[in-house]
């Protein structure tokens, strides 16, 4: 009876397969739900205006952490995009296939799973000390760039890669020089699969806490330029649940959280649409 | 008949093994040239060789001399892309980029730069005319070329390659993946492009190439067995090695 086992096995990985992404997604709601019913109450016009009050009472908004965060994550994104993307097209268009190029490729890979403390003391002993940035948003977007780049890379290069060689070929066949072939054919195919590495660089960028407290301090005043130090969300999070009672301001700065992470995905698809109908004519 | 190119003694190689072996062969103007032979036998090699595309494989390197119009394409100093715009070229599978039809038709276009004696929409309805694609796509130049069907983006990737005015047309199995309509609808076309291109076409279909060309050359292990008019190739084959070939017994 090998129909009626086949059937069988079949009914049960359907029902596997079922059963693993319906837990998943009972994991994320349960999560996500979790942290907007109850942070959702607790927050207001006030909370979001007034910047924390300091000290052990955590008392206060979350003003001036929302706006650390977005300089933040603004400057790390201006260094880490255009020099992610470069690498990755040299990596994937230009590099010769020797030794070197594996051995970078290697390395990058490497430097992906590195604990991301260990890039805090890199940024605190080069940024924040040799180059006298001290704690400053400066200092945390170099380090989160740093730590951030390889991800970039490798996303990239991936994309890039995945570009069928007759776009290639029809290109150069056209008379298009290499450069010409990168810009107008490759990066607006590879584009998708590049946004999607700059969400998920955001989403780890806006997650860090550890080496944004040993380059970028963590005061809680509004920054005033980029050599101001500063805290942004996930460190206000974390002084909050550790640091004070205020667990319900905790739950609030975590839906902010949630909702700015939102806000920028949205906002770098729409971008990256945006930039791929202007580099490829509409289509 | 006025040469338009003319290979001597051309060698090419993929490393160590040799695709093409002392091939000299010369392909006349306003002329159809067909180039037979089965898998492997470095037809291909030897189209990709008339505008270099096989520079972009690494460990390719090429011997002898392929002459266009009295210049060595192989010579120190020749621009590629200088040449690519004046022999164009279509492949086997139709490569539209994922952009308008009437980008792609623009993209040679606008890397190369116009000569200003034409707009751009007119460059673009000019190639789609000339590629017999106008009539079927004018309502529709902002829809994505990948919208098209098979035979139709096969023409439209024959547009692309006539915008950028080649003198020459390369064409890699250009049917190999269309049904038998767009295939009898390309050969009309080739017909009527013969007047102002000189095309080399590679084929692995022999009624093609009887049906098309002018000109025949049977390549066999990378050595050009044949090369002569097509009528005379298919009825009086000089080469034992041809004649079977042609009669079906291998390949």
């Amino acid at each position: 009876m090998p129909m009626v086992s086949a059937r069988t096995t079949q009914k049960l990985a359907l029902a596997c397969i079922w059963g693993t992404g319906a837990v998943t997604l009972l994991i994320l709601l349960v999560i996500i739900g979790y942290v907007m019913v109850q942070g959702v109450s607790n927050i207001s016009w006030s909370f979001l205006t007034t910047p924390p009050k300091g000290g052990m009472s955590g008392e206060g908004g979350i003003s001036t952490v929302i706006v650390c965060t977005l300089y933040l994550i603004g400057l790390t994104m201006a260094i880490v995009v255009p020099l992610g993307v470069g690498a990755a097209i040299y990596l994937s268009e230009y590099a010769p296939d020797n030794r070197l190029t594996s051995l970078i490729r290697y390395g990058t890979d490497v430097l992906a799973g590195v604990p991301s403390i260990v890039f805090g003391l890199f940024g605190f002993a080069l940024f924040v000390m040799a180059l006298h940035f001290s704690f400053s948003i400066l200092s945390g977007a170099l380090t989160l760039a740093c730590l951030l780049l390889p991800t970039l890379i490798r996303a990239s290069e991936e994309a890039l890669r995945a570009v069928p060689r007759s776009h290639r070929e029809a290109a150069l066949a056209l008379g298009a020089t290499k450069w010409q072939t990168v810009w107008r054919v490759l990066l607006p195919a590879a584009l998708p699969g590049i946004a999607t590495g700059i969400i998920l660089c955001i989403g780890r960028g806006i997650g860090e806490t550890a080496c944004l407290f040993v380059t970028m301090g963590g005061t809680s005043a509004m920054p005033t330029s980029l050599l101001s130090g500063g805290r942004t969300l996930s460190m206000h999070l974390l002084h909050l649940v550790l640091d004070t009672n205020a667990f319900e301001k905790a739950l609030a700065t975590g839906v902010v959280l949630i909702i700015v992470i939102g806000v920028i995905n949205a906002m770098t698809n729409w971008l990256s649409q945006r930039f791929r109908a202007r580099m490829t004519g509409g289509a | 008949m006025e040469a338009k190119i003319e290979a001597r003694k051309f060698s090419f190689y993929y490393g160590k093994r040799q695709a093409l072996k002392e091939v000299s062969l010369t392909v006349g103007e306003h002329q159809i040239t067909a180039l037979i032979g089965p898998s492997g036998c470095g037809k291909s090699t030897f189209l990709r060789a008339l505008n270099r595309m096989n520079d972009i494989i690494p460990g390719a390197r090429a011997e002898g001399e392929v002459v266009l119009d009295g210049q060595n394409i192989y010579a120190p100093g020749v621009d590629v892309v200088d040449l690519r715009k004046r022999v164009g070229m279509v492949f086997q599978q139709p490569n539209p980029f994922p952009k308008t039809i009437f980008e792609n038709v623009a993209f040679g276009p606008r890397v190369l730069g116009l000569d200003g004696k034409l707009s751009m929409d007119e460059v673009v309805e000019k190639s789609l005319r000339s590629a017999a694609l106008w009539d079927e796509v004018k309502d529709v130049l902002n829809k994505s070329g990948l919208a098209l069907s098979g035979g139709q983006q096969q023409r439209l990737c024959i547009a692309r390659a006539l915008a950028t005015e080649p003198e020459v047309l390369l064409m890699d199995e250009p049917c190999s993946a269309l049904d038998p309509q767009s295939t009898l609808r390309i050969e009309q076309l080739m017909e009527e492009l013969k007047q102002r291109y000189t095309i080399v076409i590679v084929t692995h279909n022999m009624q093609q190439a009887a049906r098309v060309s002018d000109w025949t050359g049977f390549l066999l292990l990378g050595d050009l067995i044949e090369y002569g008019k097509t009528a005379e190739l298919f009825s009086r084959p000089q080469d034992k090695r041809t004649e079977d070939y042609i009669t079906g017994r291998f390949g």
